[in-house]
């Protein structure tokens, strides 16, 4: 096992991750001290929240690529980590944002090649700590893992909604048309990052995440999109 | 000719005539391939050897594991793990049957425990925890699972679980409910058990440890955590973390009822 001595967490951790261990320690202090004189109860929803951080904190160290500072959360993860879904104007706080991140492909240029991107869709790898490189070139965009996407692939997840035919039933019969720009800029924008369009989506920011570069993106664009692509099959 | 290849023959021969009378799920046959392979579960070897080292004298103290509380009382072994994790007096902690395991190994076999739980899965004593749970989990094969939640740091530790189920991180955002709560669902082929309730019998919680055949190997449900970490793009879970047994407590309590059939086979 590796265990990497420069840029500890304790080195990395911020003050506020400070307070939050120091107000958990003093909730289990005195839930201790309650238990001790025999009036235990659990402790409040927000105490418990604090406590959840600092377990969840103490519990991973680094291993390979896969840093502990995948755990820090942005608003899009940690307005999204209960059973609940966050208050409106947090999601369209979150939706703002998110938007606000979308880098447009250079040139206009939304599509690439289709045999690419189902090449990309197959592939699930990439970004866990037995992975040698964090590099989007090694990555795949796992898309069958829950999408059904062309009909000979029948190994298909079901936690997104089925992708066959996207670009026919969206009316795209040429792509370079004006009339299908604000379908290509809606997907550019959904698998860049998915939280433009409904916060807390279940789908990673492919873009915004570092996980597909402009061009593996141009190549799943095509695979949705292109005419001749499978998946608009006549 | 084997009576499944003859079977099978008759199958591929009428192939067309069946499919168009009465077509048949992609999940009924890997509930038909996981059958097959129940005949002979090598899980069995883990659960025989899990057997040898609870009743051998080992360690630094030469002792055997016969004393070892599991919750039920030194030396209780039969319906242990349908209760586990819960609250243990001795060590003030709530234990899974892993870190129950490491702290028995440890004050009466004299082994160290730290070394233990650095030690990877599969290795040395480690791979000895996997097959004492494997052999712990089989004596409760067939009860339904009953956690106890009586003790405040029981109920804690439901409450920080279900936090940490929920928990969103990495690069690819995901949390265990990102795959694990909602009915019906699948990765690729594989169906996804609900989590957050009783998934129903020997599914989710209630399968392992489970021999993994695409592996070729034991997993414990610490190790079933840890890959599932692995694959949600988190840096390591320590094992036996306050993280991983609170897990197993979320699960453990949603899955009261349900038929423990572990050590299951699996994929």
């Amino acid at each position: 096992m590796k265990y990497h001595t420069t840029n500890t967490p304790a080195r990395r951790e911020h003050g506020s991750l400070r307070r939050l261990r120091m107000v958990a320690l003093l909730a289990a202090t005195a839930a201790a001290a309650m238990t001790a004189v025999g009036c235990a109860t659990l402790p409040s929803a927000r105490e418990l929240d604090a406590q959840a951080a600092v377990m969840i904190k103490a519990a991973f160290r680094d291993e390979g690529i896969a840093k502990v500072d995948r755990i820090q959360q942005d608003l899009a993860q940690s307005a999204c980590s209960s059973d609940k879904m966050p208050e409106p104007p947090t999601m369209q706080k979150i939706m703002q944002e998110s938007m606000a991140t979308v880098k447009w492909p250079e040139g206009g240029r939304f599509l690439g090649d289709w045999r690419q991107g189902e090449r990309l869709a197959q592939n699930g790898r990439g970004m866990t700590w037995t992975d040698a490189s964090a590099d989007p070139k090694g990555n795949g965009g796992q898309c069958y893992n829950c999408h059904q996407i062309s009909k000979t692939e029948l190994s298909y997840g079901s936690l997104g909604p089925s992708l066959y035919q996207y670009g026919k039933l969206r009316g795209v019969t040429d792509p370079s048309s004006p009339a299908a720009e604000p379908i290509l800029k809606y997907t550019w924008a959904k698998i860049w990052n998915s939280n433009a369009y409904m916060a807390c989506s279940g789908m990673p920011r492919f873009g915004h995440a570092k996980l597909l570069n402009e061009d593996q993106i141009r190549h799943v664009m095509a695979l949705l999109l292109d005419p001749k692509s499978p998946v608009n099959a006549p | 000719m084997k009576p499944k290849t003859k079977a099978l023959m008759v199958a591929l021969c009428a192939g067309p005539l069946i499919a168009a009378a009465q077509p048949k799920s992609t999940s009924d046959g890997i509930a038909e391939y996981r059958k097959m392979l129940e005949d002979g579960n090598p899980a069995d070897l883990f659960e025989a050897k899990g057997e040898d080292l609870w009743k051998r004298a080992r360690g630094p103290k030469k002792a055997t594991l016969e004393k070892c509380d599991l919750g039920l009382g030194p030396g209780v072994v039969k319906g242990a793990w349908v209760q586990l994790p819960r609250y243990f007096a001795d060590t003030g902690k709530v234990q899974d049957v892993e870190s129950r395991l490491v702290s028995c190994m440890a004050a009466l076999q004299g082994f160290n425990a730290e070394e233990i739980s650095n030690t990877p899965f599969g290795r040395g004593e480690m791979a000895n925890v996997t097959a004492l749970a494997t052999w712990v989990a089989a004596e409760s094969r067939g009860q339904r699972f009953n956690l106890p939640q009586k003790h405040p740091e029981e109920q804690r530790f439901y409450e920080l679980g279900k936090r940490a189920f929920f928990f969103r991180g990495g690069p690819m955002d995901f949390s265990c409910a990102s795959c694990h709560s909602v009915d019906g669902k699948r990765v690729r082929l594989q169906e996804l058990p609900n989590l957050t309730k009783n998934p129903g019998d020997g599914i989710g919680f209630a399968a392992w440890p489970a021999y993994r055949v695409s592996q070729g190997a034991m997993w414990s449900m610490q190790f079933r955590l840890n890959d599932c970490y692995r694959q949600q793009r988190f840096p390591y879970p320590g094992f036996a973390s306050d993280l991983t047994v609170a897990l197993g407590v979320y699960m453990g309590v949603n899955a009261k009822g349900a038929e423990s059939i572990a050590p299951a086979i699996k994929r």
